[in-house]
């Protein structure tokens, strides 16, 4: 959702250097503000402040959030850099339940009293609240931790690299695209250091020092005379990873008709491809609709599995809670409680995960202090669980939160969010090539593209990137303007093959939009090349006169 | 304090600019304060009380621009924020589009602060949510709503003598109500400057309405259809095109891009019923007086009678191309026409109503083809009157073409984009050959 508003703050194709207000991104500070922390006794004891205000203004519960949360920008199109901006926001979010009902507040006055006056306010929120009669929230059992801490583990701190470096590697990746044919280039570095210390009256105390990094570019080629034009975007995914994720390497490339990238991205060879593909796309056979054999490279699928299996098996839409903005979803609990619901064919098994190292998702502890864990959501077709945290764990039988709290700032309140959803890789011998030599008519998609689902998550649309005709197993040639539509029960039914884990790679969302206010979250999925039979689609060509 | 009052602002700005030893320095100031009610299921799910305040400091040598703020105000650390930001603008590389700093303007007083809504406390908005839940539960339906206030405010201050404030104050409630059973929905969204005008019982009464006629939704055939669009649904897909940027044009990359190169300002681009324009002294959806390089935002004329009267151009973009640049819009108005939803209705042999948009996504920006889906109350109208509800659709269709397909326009009202939660004054209006390409499933 703020994926657009984040496009339009970061300023592509606004020509303005200056950055002076990044609402949701925080403020710029320079360069080695970034690399100072704050000491983590002191924030145990303001921390304490805000629990003791809490406890003492009527809270039966509490937790204290104080959240610095740190980005960097290096953004350039063509040979300028149009912003290197490093923000920070710092504040704390209070937590508690009093009379029953949840209250919130948040102040960025990071001192005892300016905490503790917010804690006060966050009981008067929910004594305020529990006046409209709601029944009482039922957290799940959470032992105190003490005093514990978890890092990414990051080889290289992208906010130690010199910003030269971060430009000299952007600007050199535009002047490739421009001088391979490109009209332009737009590309980007956006690094990310979530610092968090969370509190909480049942006794964890608990220091997270949390790392990502997206780097991407889109490169366009136009066609003046026709008045027509075409992009391709970066084949990278926004990692859980540090600044090594910019080093590459040739044994996490997977080759084929376009190269594609596991755990290092190489931006100087993608920008080249790409340039040459965005031409290509231009001339390319617009496709004609019908059903097709879908092969679906992990660049594309990620998203398919986060809008169709991610965001469904959440428990809080399941229950209602996003039915006023993101809806609700199909997979209601009389489906899961029969304990047979057929979601996809015997080749779909599907893992919630906030422990895969790399991924978007991976921290120690979630945002109410619960150590996080892998576990089925999709069992062999059927749907086994979902995704949930303290509050929702007794309307499903648990004893214990499976740890899926997030918030996205420290003024934010935590909600229920999305861990790692991944796809697991096929258990026979089956490589890319085995698959294609096997389709008669299809269509092998990679990338990401525009994607649209319905409130219930039934119907979708889904674009890409690339696209590749398939005749009689043999790539044919590049088609455009595809799209495909189904129903997310019949796509995952006509599932047919996945490929084994040398082809496994993740993909994923730096933000994921969902809440009110809306909150955006990172998020990986992984999965291996995965074939799909007979699915509908549609040609997106149209004139506007 | 998040508030700062003009004359609080604008001695705190001279103070930090009175430390610059840079070419050119911008300081900005801003803050708010506000709060939340979310609930589901008839209760309460998460409530929120925020405030926040912020300065940040721009330091340029030629064209070497470095920023870094603070939010501690004592004299050491407003020195030590602004000696930081001209450390990072000498270490920063050039912007060979930078743009020199503006001098002063006369910048006439906005209208979009309102006390009433700056009031507003947890109390005051627990008591409209209960308001919006005693209708949903005499209703025997389930509430699922949103109520959210803000009050904020900004300034800039710059070397050159630039000075700019803007306080302003905007509160937003949206509600879907259900059945037990998730087999009916409805949906109701309100925006204003003013609290007062909220009613949120009102609005939830239109959900409950909009829910229960949307029992028993028949499956009819997906092609094209003349739609009836509500406010709500029209704003939604609207926005999409409501970026009138000249450069992008001009690049052949948007649009308004014309065939053989230039844009296609001056030329009939949409039905000449369609007149959008910005206006930040609208009574009833006030917008901000500056740009955000300190460009006065006055009236300006989008698209007149379907022609394209202006585009935006950044001072650079229009230094390049000898024009005088024009800032984008801070907020839009669509002019309607003088017949109510009901009097589009009366007037449709064959048609749809739509209540909602929902998850609408570009897919092919050239044609500014869009896809999405209805949500929360479609229904099915033969002979001037709704006849049944129907199953949801997902469309494929370009707001573009929708304006050249426009038969009538309803009266201008204010409107909330269900998913930006951004305010736009737009008509209700009817469209042929809308193209619904498949059924969804979903309620």
């Amino acid at each position: 959702m703020r994926r657009r508003d984040f496009i339009y703050l970061t300023g592509f194709g606004a020509g303005a250097m200056m950055l002076p207000s990044l609402d949701g991104f925080g403020k710029n500070i320079d360069a080695q503000q970034a690399l100072e922390g704050v000491d983590v006794r002191i924030k145990k004891e303001l921390a304490d402040a805000g629990l003791n205000a809490a406890k003492g203004a009527g809270a039966s519960y509490a937790d204290v959030r104080i959240g610095r949360y740190l980005n960097q920008f290096v953004i350039t199109r063509e040979n300028r850099v149009l912003n290197v901006a490093n923000t920070e926001s710092y504040g704390v979010g209070i937590r508690v339940i009093a009379n029953g009902c949840w209250g919130f507040a948040a102040t960025n006055e990071v001192t005892k009293e300016g905490i503790a006056k917010t804690a006060k306010r966050a009981v008067a929120v929910a004594k305020a609240n529990a006046k409209l009669g709601s029944a009482p929230v039922q957290l799940a059992p959470q032992k105190g931790y003490g005093e514990v801490s978890w890092k990414t583990p990051i080889e290289k701190n992208a906010f130690e690299v010199p910003i030269k470096e971060k430009v000299d590697l952007l600007l050199g990746a535009n002047a490739a695209a421009i001088s391979t044919g490109a009209d332009f280039v737009n590309s980007m570095i956006f690094a990310v250091n979530e610092q968090k210390y969370f509190a909480s009256t049942d006794g964890s105390y608990i220091d997270q020092d949390i790392h990502r990094i997206y780097p991407n570019f889109t490169v366009t080629k136009r066609d003046v005379a026709q008045n027509a034009f075409e992009t391709r975007r970066s084949l990278s995914s926004p990692m859980g990873m540090g600044y090594e994720y910019l080093i590459p390497s040739a044994s996490e490339k997977v080759t084929g008709i376009t190269t594609r990238y596991k755990k290092r991205y190489d931006m100087l060879e993608d920008i080249k491809y790409a340039t040459k593909q965005a031409a290509e796309k231009i001339s390319s056979k617009s496709v004609d609709p019908g059903k097709y054999d879908l092969v679906l490279d992990p660049s594309h699928l990620w998203l398919t599995i986060h809008e169709s299996v991610g965001h469904p098996t959440e428990l809080d839409r399941v229950l209602g809670y996003e039915a006023n903005f993101a809806g609700t979803s199909f997979l209601t609990l009389d489906k899961w409680k029969s304990g047979k619901f057929n979601f996809g064919s015997k080749q779909v098994n599907i893992v919630g995960d906030k422990t895969q190292v790399g991924s978007l998702g991976a921290v120690g502890y979630d945002d109410e202090g619960v150590a996080c864990k892998k576990w089925d959501i999709i069992k062999d077709g059927t749907l086994v669980n979902y995704q949930a945290i303290r509050d929702q764990a007794h309307i499903i039988g648990l004893k214990e939160s499976q740890g899926c709290c997030y918030a996205q700032s420290w003024q934010d309140v935590q909600f229920q969010r999305m861990p790692n959803v991944s796809l697991q890789p096929g258990k026979a011998a089956l490589s890319v090539d085995d698959m294609i030599k096997n389709v008669e008519k299809g269509i092998y998609i990679i990338g990401d593209g525009s994607f649209s689902i319905d409130q219930q998550r039934y119907n979708f649309q889904f674009g890409g990137q690339l696209f590749y005709e398939i005749k009689d197993g043999k790539i044919a040639g590049m088609l455009n303007n595809v799209a495909y539509q189904a129903n997310t029960q019949e796509f995952w039914n006509s599932c047919a093959q996945v490929c084994d884990d040398r082809d496994y790679r993740l993909g994923g969302s730096f933000n994921d939009g969902k809440g009110q206010p809306s909150q955006s979250s990172a998020v990986s999925h992984g999965s291996s090349t995965a074939r799909f039979n007979g699915v509908n689609v549609i040609n997106t060509k149209r004139k506007i006169g | 304090m998040p508030i700062y009052t003009k004359e609080q602002a604008q001695a705190l700005l001279k103070k930090v600019l009175s430390y610059s030893k840079a070419e050119e320095c911008e300081v900005n100031l801003g803050g708010s304060e506000g709060g939340n009610v979310r609930y589901a299921l008839n209760a309460v799910s998460t409530a929120g009380d925020i405030s926040t305040v912020g300065l940040s400091v721009t330091s340029v040598y030629g064209k070497k621009a470095g920023s870094a703020t603070i939010d501690q105000f004592d004299d050491a650390s407003l020195e030590r924020v602004v000696r930081r930001s001209e450390e990072l603008a000498q270490l920063a590389p050039e912007n060979s589009e930078y743009m020199p700093m503006l001098g002063p303007s006369d910048f006439k007083e906005a209208i979009t602060y309102n006390a009433n809504t700056a009031a507003m406390t947890p109390e005051s908005r627990a008591e409209m949510v209960g308001k919006s839940l005693e209708v949903t539960r005499q209703a025997k339906l389930f509430a699922a709503g949103f109520l959210e206030n803000s009050t904020g405010f900004s300034a800039v201050m710059n070397s050159k003598g630039l000075f700019a404030y803007n306080k302003s104050s905007d509160v937003t409630f949206s509600v879907t109500t259900r059945n037990e059973g998730g087999t009916i929905s409805g949906y109701a969204a309100r925006g204003f400057t003013d609290v007062s005008k909220l009613d949120t019982a009102s609005a939830t009464r239109v959900a409950c309405m909009k829910a229960n006629a949307s029992a028993g939704a028949r499956a009819i055939e997906p092609g094209k259809y003349t739609v009836i669009l509500e406010p709500v649904a029209a704003t939604y897909m609207l926005e999409n095109m409501f970026r009138f940027d000249a450069r992008s044009a001009e690049e052949g990359r948007s649009f308004l891009s014309k065939k053989g190169g230039g844009t296609r300002l001056g030329e009939q681009l949409v039905d000449p019923k369609v007149t959008i324009y910005s206006d930040p002294f609208n009574p009833d959806l006030p917008g901000s007086t500056w740009g955000g390089d300190g460009q006065p935002r006055e009236k300006t004329v989008w698209i007149d009678k379907g022609v394209v009267k202006n585009l935006s151009y950044s001072r650079f973009w229009a230094q390049k191309k000898g024009v005088a640049p024009l800032p984008g819009p801070s907020n839009i108005i669509m002019e309607g026409g003088d017949a109510t939803l009901e009097d589009l209705i009366k007037s449709t042999e064959k048609g749809i109503l739509v209540s909602r948009l929902w998850y609408i996504r570009m897919v092919d920006p050239q044609s500014l083809l869009l896809t999405g889906l209805t949500r929360d109350g479609t229904f099915y109208i033969e002979n001037g009157k709704i006849m049944f509800p129907v199953k949801n659709f997902r469309f494929n269709e370009s707001p573009v073409i929708m304006l050249n397909n426009l038969e009538a326009l309803g009266k201008t009202e204010r409107s909330i984009s269900v998913e930006s939660y951004r305010s736009y004054m737009i008509p209700p209006m009817k469209i042929r050959d809308f193209t619904f390409s498949s059924l969804s499933d979903a309620v």
